[in-house]
């Protein structure tokens, strides 16, 4: 194989620059000049109500207002997977803190203080905050309409049911598999709600002109798919897609949080009642937590049978998913894991049944992990408690149903080329797995835990990923794509490839967040897909610009083009030593002939990526017949873990992580990912707990109450490990790897606590104050 | 509304505030000075870090009537002469993900080395504990606090 130069190499991120200096712009920083208006929302101060009447006249009176905006406004709903949600509440409230209307005024403070004075009339009815709750016989309907919203052909909702969608899936003969088990182990296990906790607000920033042109400036992971969600809710007002900009600056982190549509659409809807002004809607960190999306909370109930070697017979996964009040994004985060939730494992004989439940909480969407976190912490923990009851090393019991390329997934797809025996053994290896630690002290009890994970792009088979790719007269590259960089570094990743098939330095590739009307489409950057979808796109549009440098050298030299290759930005030839074409000088404008007439003109590449391959057709009883996911990225994680007996508190003294990303395009930024994604998911286990009361109001919706780790909180040491077993189609081999890295976390670390103190919780998170209260259970349970 | 001067990175500025008004809105929304991030506006996640006399502080939990006569660093006036070792460094480790954090918490290092020029990686961890990051895991900042004030 030929040398690399670009792709695989560490290189600097090409936003890092701005991003030291201060000089990053996101947002809330733009300026929008003196006739900005500002919005307030009126939110709803009940979970579940009817709206009897809203009564703005108090607010109008406010100077500087300028109008008052409410659901009649907009009797529009939208939604990605399912149109269930509406701009503004229209007859009905579902969960605390929704918004009912908005205030629109020249100044904040006059906003703020008019969205108090709008009197609301609600008639309360009962509340459903539980999912099982809400799936008793006569519980209330949260949407009584939902037969009919508009849905994705793969959804399966229950209509005069709070079943907004139920995935079932059904592999060989479960019955038999379990009659065939040795060893049976059944329980159920929960985990709760959590939220993003990007630093910065969501906001937007929405003006419709006098034209009817309406751009939104948004923090957002994704531009196009905003802009098709705007153009379909706002159709009705005569919109088209072509009317409809999105221009994303900088984002202050996602996690998914920025995802679909949210708030957005707010700012873009309000931007049509004010025309001519651009209108900003900012949300605070309260709303962050309760009116965005939040992580689903799943009651988990497992059953697998093995073999007295410790071999899978059969395995049967119950999920109810507590999903909120809107699910038009978070069912498919059902449906993902309802299709993978026999985890990394050969299982021959598997039904899962993957509920999608209504309830008055906040909507439910997509974070970091999308639904795989959560049910790992379950099948992980099973697979641990199964080894140690027969006996078997826990890393041997993962090692010998770990899945295999070719293996047959739950729905009856062949498994990818993947790296997870490796990454099994290079994890135990570096733990040293087989050694036992020693406590520091007395007080302290120390433990290791283990866990695999994999997880899928979840996407429509469809999803697509576009690149323009334009050389300026000096051979330096705009390359337009419209994933998002949110962190990760992705802008970095595509100038890498871009650089490696054109061998133009990164430092001459200008590639930046995008604006929709001038860069292509990109479906969203979510999944964790934009390295491998939109890699591809890159890819090819660079071959597509090096095909046209390639013929115009070709027919203007007299050299065959199949001779040709690029070295430092000059096209050479194999057979011609001396032959030396800079690109600089023929890729604006031509390549002169003796005739003195020009041959070529502005070289642009252009590359499009879909899998064609990928499919959601299938048989909704059993799921099979269909190959929704493109392919897995696996890994292996473990940690040795130190508690303090008397406190309960938990200090993680080494985590190693080996993730499996096909290839690493900036190994760099792979660590990056790993070692932020470690802590991220540490955090979810140890630390972040949300609360509610009795309303369904969100009690701890601040970073003074929602704890997320600081710099005193983290491991003592991680080691991220790579693995590279090329995916077949990604470019240079490359597959997803951003979301992955938090997802062992929690199973490993519950594991380790185990092991340290001999306590198994299934419930997250695992607090030190849990830890303190099993301790003081366990001990009178011996002293009796 | 009173007239207040004071020294932002450098430039003796002069800007008129209502008595409630708070010193990251002035910042930001009146003199357009962009790096100080607003990421929770009760004083937990240090965004909105800036240097007060010398001082790491919250630009959030200040009334800007106070900053009369005093003086003020934010990082665009850290950035003014080029990168520093420890901006290099945190570009060259690619410490950063989203960025939104960097500013308070190249601040708060910043004053930490002025102070300690040889801290532990304890102490650093102290500086940079009252500045919220989602995405780095902390590790790689620390990093390169850590090899800038080994080096230096």
């Amino acid at each position: 194989m030929e040398e690399l130069k670009f792709v695989g190499h560490p290189a600097v991120r090409i936003d890092g620059k701005e991003k030291v200096t201060g000089a990053a712009v996101y947002t809330d920083d733009l300026e929008f000049g003196p006739d900005l208006l500002y919005a307030e929302i009126v939110e709803g101060p009940h979970a579940h109500a009817m709206i009897r009447a809203i009564d703005a006249s108090e607010a109008m009176k406010v100077p500087g207002v300028i109008c008052v905006v409410t659901g009649k406004d907009f009797p529009y709903n939208f939604g990605l997977y399912m149109k269930d949600r509406f701009i503004f509440a229209q007859d009905r409230v579902r969960f605390f803190g929704e918004q009912i209307a908005a205030v629109v005024a020249r100044t904040p403070q006059a906003a703020k203080k008019a969205a108090r004075l709008v009197q609301v009339n609600y008639s309360p009815l009962p509340k459903v905050v539980s999912p099982l709750e809400a799936l008793r016989e006569g519980a209330d309907l949260i949407h009584p309409d939902l037969k009919h919203y508009e849905h994705v052909p793969w959804f399966f909702p229950k209509p005069d049911t709070n079943i907004a969608h139920h995935r079932k899936v059904r592999k060989g003969n479960v019955e038999q598999g379990f009659a065939e088990a040795d060893y049976i182990l059944e329980d159920t296990y929960e985990v709760p709600r959590y939220a993003h906790c990007a630093i910065e607000y969501h906001a937007a920033v929405a003006k419709y002109d006098h034209s009817g042109r309406l751009t939104v400036w948004a923090s957002s992971q994704s531009p196009h798919t905003q802009r098709n969600l705007f153009a379909i809710a706002l159709a009705p007002l005569g919109i088209r897609h072509n009317d409809v900009r999105v221009i994303a600056p900088h984002v202050g982190g996602g996690f998914g949080s920025k995802a679909g549509v949210t708030m957005e659409i707010i700012a873009a809807a309000i931007a049509t009642k004010v025309k001519g002004h651009p209108v900003k809607v900012l949300w605070n960190r309260e709303r962050e937590f309760y009116n965005t999306y939040q992580r689903l909370g799943v009651v988990a109930k497992l059953k697998i049978g093995v073999k007295s070697d410790g071999r899978i017979t059969a395995l049967h996964h119950s999920l109810f998913w507590d999903a909120g009040a809107y699910v038009e994004y978070g069912a498919n985060v059902v449906n993902a894991v309802g299709l993978s939730a026999i985890g990394p494992y050969r299982v021959d004989n598997a039904s899962i049944d993957s509920y999608c439940i209504y309830t008055n909480l906040p909507p439910g969407g997509p974070y970091r992990g999308f639904g795989y976190s959560e049910f790992l912490f379950g099948l992980e923990s099973h697979m641990e408690r199964m080894a140690k009851h027969l006996g078997i090393d826990p890393v041997e019991m993962r090692r010998r149903n770990a899945i295999r390329a070719g293996d047959i997934t739950a729905y009856g797809a062949k498994m990818n080329p993947n790296g997870l025996h490796q990454a099994i053994d290079a994890v135990a290896k570096e733990i040293k797995w087989h050694e036992t630690p020693s406590p520091s002290g007395p007080d302290m009890a120390i433990g290791k835990g283990f866990s695999l994970f994999w997880k899928a792009p979840a996407m429509p088979p469809n999803t697509s990923s576009s690149c323009f790719l334009k050389f300026n007269e000096d051979a330096s590259i705009n390359l337009l794509v419209s994933g998002m960089d949110l962190g990760q570094g992705f802008l970095t990743v595509m100038a890498q490839i871009a650089a490696e098939i054109l061998s133009v330095p990164i430092s001459k590739i200008r590639t930046e967040n995008p604006d929709t009307d001038r860069n292509p489409y990109e479906w969203q950057t979510v999944a964790s897909h934009v390295t491998w979808g939109c890699g591809n796109a890159v890819k090819r549009a660079a071959l597509d610009a090096r095909e046209q440098i390639f013929s115009l050298a070709a027919r203007t030299h007299d050299v065959p083009k199949d001779l040709l290759y690029l070295e430092d930005e000059v096209v050479k030839c194999k057979r011609r030593p001396g032959f030396a074409l800079p690109l600089k000088d023929f890729v604006i404008h031509g390549i002169q002939m003796e005739d003195g007439t020009f041959k070529g003109g502005p070289i642009m590449g252009r590359g499009v990526f879909m899998p064609e391959y990928a499919s959601t057709k299938a048989d909704p009883e059993t799921s099979q017949g269909g190959h929704p996911n493109v392919h897995y990225t696996v890994g292996a994680a473990a940690a040795i873990i130190e508690i303090d007996k008397q406190t309960g508190r938990v200090q993680v003294k080494k985590v190693v992580e080996a993730v499996d990303c096909g290839k690493a395009i900036n190994p760099s930024l792979v660590k990056g990912q790993i070692t932020g994604g470690i802590l991220q998911g540490i955090s979810t286990v140890l630390y972040e707990e949300m609360k509610f009361d009795h309303r369904g109001k969100m009690l701890n919706p601040n970073f003074t109450d929602y704890k997320i780790p600081t710099a005193l909180d983290i491991p003592d040491e991680v080691i991220p490990l790579i693995i590279e077993v090329p995916e077949p189609d990604g470019p240079y081999g490359a597959r997803g790897m951003g979301e992955h890295t938090m997802l062992p976390v929690a199973p490993m670390i519950a594991n380790a606590i185990e092991d340290a103190l001999g306590i198994r919780m299934k419930s997250m998170p695992i607090t030190a104050e849990k830890i303190c209260l099993a301790m003081t259970g366990l001990k009178k349970q011996q002293e009796k | 509304m009173k007239k207040i001067s004071f020294t932002l990175n450098g430039e003796l500025r002069q800007v008129d505030v209502a008595p409630n008004e708070i010193l990251l809105e002035v910042l930001r929304y009146k003199i357009g000075v962009k790096s100080p991030k607003c990421g929770c506006d009760t004083g937990d996640c240090g965004a909105c870090t800036v240097i007060l006399n010398g001082k790491a502080v919250r630009s959030c939990l200040i009334f800007a009537i106070e900053i009369n006569g005093q003086e003020i660093v934010t990082l665009e006036g850290l950035s003014k002469d080029g990168l520093t070792p420890l901006q290099k460094a945190l570009l060259d480790r690619n410490a950063f993900q989203c960025g939104y954090c960097a500013p308070g918490m190249i601040l708060s290092a910043t004053c930490l080395m002025s102070g300690n020029p040889h801290p532990s990686e304890e102490e650093i961890k102290e500086s940079i504990a009252g500045n919220l990051c989602r995405c780095t895991g902390y590790q790689p900042v620390i990093d390169a606090i850590s090899e800038v004030t080994k080096k230096h």
